[in-house]
């Protein structure tokens, strides 16, 4: 077969063919395009200011592997004076972070970066192993779930940092959006698509700059730049929800590329159609900017879960027994009626208005995702006390099985709980 | 009655020495090593020149020991999601499947799937 030359500097053999435009182009040029694009998302939203200090959220993974090496990169090229801190979880099981942490730890020797690595010990008072030798093998992701999610801003807080960077990709958010579409969640399909969650009065900011780049495109980028990344055991499961939107996209993929920055964008513009006062989101900000609710935003990868949502099958129905009714208890629904017209009484969580069956009015109601602050320990949360903070309360209680309130992003740590079952059973 | 049939393996002239290399989680499917040197038959069963269409057939039945075979093939493709790579280029650029395969090729295959 015939070499194909380079579309871009018509001289080195093409190597790549981009999945958004289909254009073909040699390394050189698809590195060079891949990080002008990045440069191009990070600048067009004004992401950072000179003089930040910015955490990233390091698991070893592609994603924030990749991440960190183009904020370098970038950093230095365009003179952003950013101060970039690799910031990686140790969720504390012994053995299964130590090959992630490696290669974490190479990465801050390649990228001349500072790293930090924080414990669930130094976060919450408690290390995974010592969750399981209370609560047992069983309903520990829940517990490692939403303390992950609180970790990255926990432990950017401790070092004073205001602003994380995840390496989630354009078929995360794709994969999010369908999601969230999938189950009627359009405060959440909302909050999804921006790039940055929190503003200025938040603690801590969290972004993707990541955001519109294909996660082929991210694995080619490592490969060709021959980036050290990790990659942990085969995850991926088909009847798990996430699994399944994560297939639906890989699938559209093959059929039409640029089919995932559409549903990105298709996404952006449904969100703009979502009333802010369901969102928690400014329209009126030319820079899109959502509050964030700590609990239960987190899509998939890119963080320090190197889980990366694909967990192992079967785990969703178990969730789905334990699912309970949240943000609904907590009283804080708007009825809004101009969106009430076509539903039929849907709850915007399909689960966990399934777990209630009470009867429910024949207008929509989309629960307002009241983004306040626990009173416990001051996070970002729909509740008055955050689900770490509550789930806390129970182990320091020694109190494990008491009913946890959870949502359907829970599922994303199962894969962990099944890591944690083999390193159960190994121990005894 | 005895095959007289001569095995297309034996003769060296056959045979095309390959790199098949697993990354990006992959890996874990097949013994957990990431590069596998094969010799490969010249040709198919049909005589025609080995392609990668043949060569995934090959893998899963032969070299993958996981029973996971939908981990790597879905519905007789490589499983979406998974990127294939003929001595560093696209494999869609080579003509995919049908590309034949040459002497000391290195076909790579990386799952995109795993932990970011
Ligand atoms: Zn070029
Ligand atoms: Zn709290």
């Amino acid at each position: 077969m015939a070499r194909t030359l380079c579309a871009t500097c018509k001289t080195a053999r093409a190597l790549i063919i981009r999945p958004k435009n289909h254009q073909k182009l040699c390394k050189a040029c698809f590195i060079a395009v891949f990080e002008a694009e990045i440069h191009h998302t990070i600048t067009t939203t004004s992401l950072f200011s000179p003089g930040d200090r910015i955490a990233i959220g390091a698991s070893g993974g592609k994603d924030s592997t990749v991440l960190a090496s183009v904020l370098k990169t970038l950093n230095e090229r365009y003179n952003y004076g950013l101060n970039l801190i690799l910031l990686s979880i140790d969720e504390g099981i012994k053995g299964y972070r130590d090959d992630s942490l490696e290669t974490v730890k190479r990465n801050a020797v390649q990228y001349d970066m500072p790293l930090k690595i924080v414990g669930y010990d130094e976060l919450y008072g408690w290390t995974m192993d010592q969750v399981v030798e209370v609560i047992g093998k069983k309903g520990n992701c829940t517990y490692c779930g939403v303390f992950r999610r609180q970790a990255l801003d926990r432990g950017a807080k401790m070092l004073g940092i205001k602003h994380v960077v995840t390496g989630h990709n354009a078929d995360d958010v794709a994969e999010t959006i369908l999601m969230n579409l999938l189950r009627g969640d359009l405060p959440r399909l909302a909050r999804s698509t921006s790039i940055v969650t929190g503003d200025s009065t938040s603690d801590v900011r969290r972004s993707k700059p990541l955001k519109y780049a294909y996660e082929k495109e991210i694995v080619l980028y490592a490969h060709h730049k021959k980036l050290d990344y990790f990659t942990t055991e085969c995850l991926y499961s088909p009847e798990a929800f996430r699994g399944s939107a994560r297939s639906l996209i890989k699938n559209l993929e093959r059929v039409r590329p640029s089919a995932i920055l559409d549903v990105v964008r298709s996404g952006e513009d449904m969100a703009k159609l979502v009333p802010e006062e369901v969102t928690g989101i400014s329209q009126c900000k030319s820079q899109k900017v959502s509050l964030s609710s700590a609990d239960g935003e987190e899509e998939g990868s890119g963080g320090c879960g190197n889980t990366n949502g694909r967990d192992s099958g079967g785990e969703m129905a178990d969730m789905e027994k334990k699912l309970q009714l949240d943000e609904e208890a907590s009283s804080r629904e708007v009825d809004v009626t101009s969106l009430a017209s076509t539903a039929d009484g849907q709850n915007h969580d399909r689960i966990a208005s399934k777990s209630v069956g009470r009867k429910r009015d024949t207008s929509r109601k989309l629960v307002k995702q009241t983004l306040g602050t626990c009173k416990r320990c001051g996070y970002m949360s729909s509740q008055d006390i955050c689900k770490a903070c509550t789930l806390l309360e129970g182990l320091n209680k020694n109190r494990p099985k008491m009913e946890i309130v959870i949502d359907v992003e829970d599922e994303e740590s199962s894969t962990l709980r099944r890591r944690m079952e083999g390193v159960t059973l190994a121990a005894g | 009655m005895t095959e007289t049939h001569p095995k297309p393996e034996m003769a060296s002239e056959n045979t095309i020495p390959i790199l098949v290399e697993f990354t990006g989680g992959l890996e874990m499917l097949f013994s957990d090593e990431r590069k596998h040197r094969l010799s490969v038959p010249s040709k198919d069963d049909e005589g025609n020149p080995v392609n990668i269409g043949w060569l995934v057939k090959h893998l899963c039945d032969k070299v993958m020991k996981d029973s996971r075979k939908e981990m790597f093939v879905l519905d007789d493709h490589v499983r979406p999601g998974i990127l294939v790579l003929v001595n560093d280029a696209d494999w869609e650029l080579e003509g995919e499947a049908s590309y034949a395969l040459q002497p000391n090729d290195n076909i790579l295959f990386v799952s995109t799937l795993h932990g970011g």
